[in-house]
């Protein structure tokens, strides 16, 4: 393993971790009410996908973190203000085409970073990239058709489309952030700096989005505060209170 | 058989899907589902029909492209075959060396 300082390894690791338990559980909200059977089982696979993958890093960050918390203690005994996924993943639901927008933007993101943290210097790391690079490239295929399929599709479709990526695109940039921990992760080999990525992601959506005939913001402001802790969004709370309840009400309960 | 007479209005066109099994060497009716193309066609049988490791391979066909027999056909098209025992080559003995067949 690389020579890096462990505190700043272990925020990485719940950012990277975060960010699949939070939209793993936004996207597991459809169960049951998807448009169609098959985009129900499609999203659930999603969600499953997501949630094997937050037990891997979340498992990891424990380890890390030494103090002998499993997965199960990092995702459902934080607070919102202990949580660092970026803000886009904690946004609600909307309407299918919101949610698949949001998939779509994050996919995109998720399989360019894995890609590189197929590199890792750290072994756990690279372990864990190699399993959920697979399960991304195909969830990237299907929200990537998915959003040309809808935004190039009947009237309301596009419309949907449109509002849903005028709505998140103020999200996006939070991905990109660069802070200290990324660069200690940068310089120990572990991970890439995100504002490295940003020319690739840009390239990859804007290539979809045009083949969705659907136009992106010009805006440049972005929403921040969610990876580093310093302000989620309401919306964070609201969904900590279903997905924790369980743990809360019934502590160190198991089935 | 063909439902092109009847297109519905705002549903996605049916389509069978066939899997072949990680051992086996034909594809396999699984079922159906919807889906607005070839392409999600397959991307919905990858999510409803292979979560569980089944298959190396997906085949789907738009389910008006099938041709089937009738229902009613059933007698004069399969009871013949029935009273023919000897279209079986059960009547031979066949030599251990020969093995498996």
């Amino acid at each position: 393993m690389a020579d890096v300082d462990n505190k700043a390894l272990f925020e990485f690791l719940v950012r990277m971790g975060d960010n699949t338990l939070i939209l793993g559980h936004r996207v597991s909200e459809w169960c049951g009410h998807s448009p169609i059977l098959e985009e129900d089982i499609a999203l659930a696979n999603t969600a499953l996908d997501l949630l094997g993958q937050t037990k891997m890093w979340l498992d990891y960050a424990g380890k890390v973190q030494g103090e002998g918390k499993s997965a199960d203690d990092l995702a459902f005994l934080r607070d919102a203000w202990d949580l660092r996924n970026v803000l886009l993943v904690e946004l609600p639901n909307g309407d299918f085409g919101q949610t698949l927008m949001r998939q779509f933007l994050f996919d995109a993101y998720h399989s360019i970073i894995l890609g590189h943290l197929l590199k890792s210097s750290d072994d756990e790391v690279r372990a864990i990239a190699q399993k959920a690079s697979k399960e991304v490239a195909y969830h990237l295929e299907r929200s990537a058709d998915t959003v040309v399929g809808l935004g190039d599709g009947t009237p309301e479709s596009h419309r949907r489309m449109q509002a849903a990526l005028d709505y998140l695109w103020p999200y996006v940039g939070e991905m990109f952030e660069t802070d200290d921990i990324d660069r200690a992760m940068a310089s120990a080999g572990v991970a890439p700096e995100p504002s490295g990525l940003r020319a690739d992601y840009d390239a990859l959506v804007g290539r979809v989005l045009a083949d969705a005939t659907l136009t992106i913001p010009e805006g440049k402001f972005a929403h921040k505060g969610g990876r580093n802790g310093y302000m989620h969004t309401e919306h964070l709370g609201h969904l900590l209170c279903e997905m924790q309840w369980l743990q809360r009400a019934y502590p160190g309960c198991e089935w | 058989m063909s439902n092109e007479t009847t297109p519905s209005r705002s549903e996605w066109p049916l389509w069978e899907v066939f899997i072949r099994g990680q051992h086996g060497m034909s594809h396999r009716h699984v079922g159906s589902l919807h889906a607005p193309d070839a392409e999600m066609a397959i991307k919905n049988a990858r999510d409803v029909y292979t979560r569980r490791n089944e298959g190396v391979s997906i085949w789907v066909v738009e389910a008006k492209h099938i041709a089937a027999t009738a229902p009613g056909e059933k007698g004069p098209f399969f009871e013949p075959s029935e009273s023919k025992v000897y279209r079986h080559p059960t009547f031979f003995d066949i030599p251990d060396e020969v093995g498996h067949m």
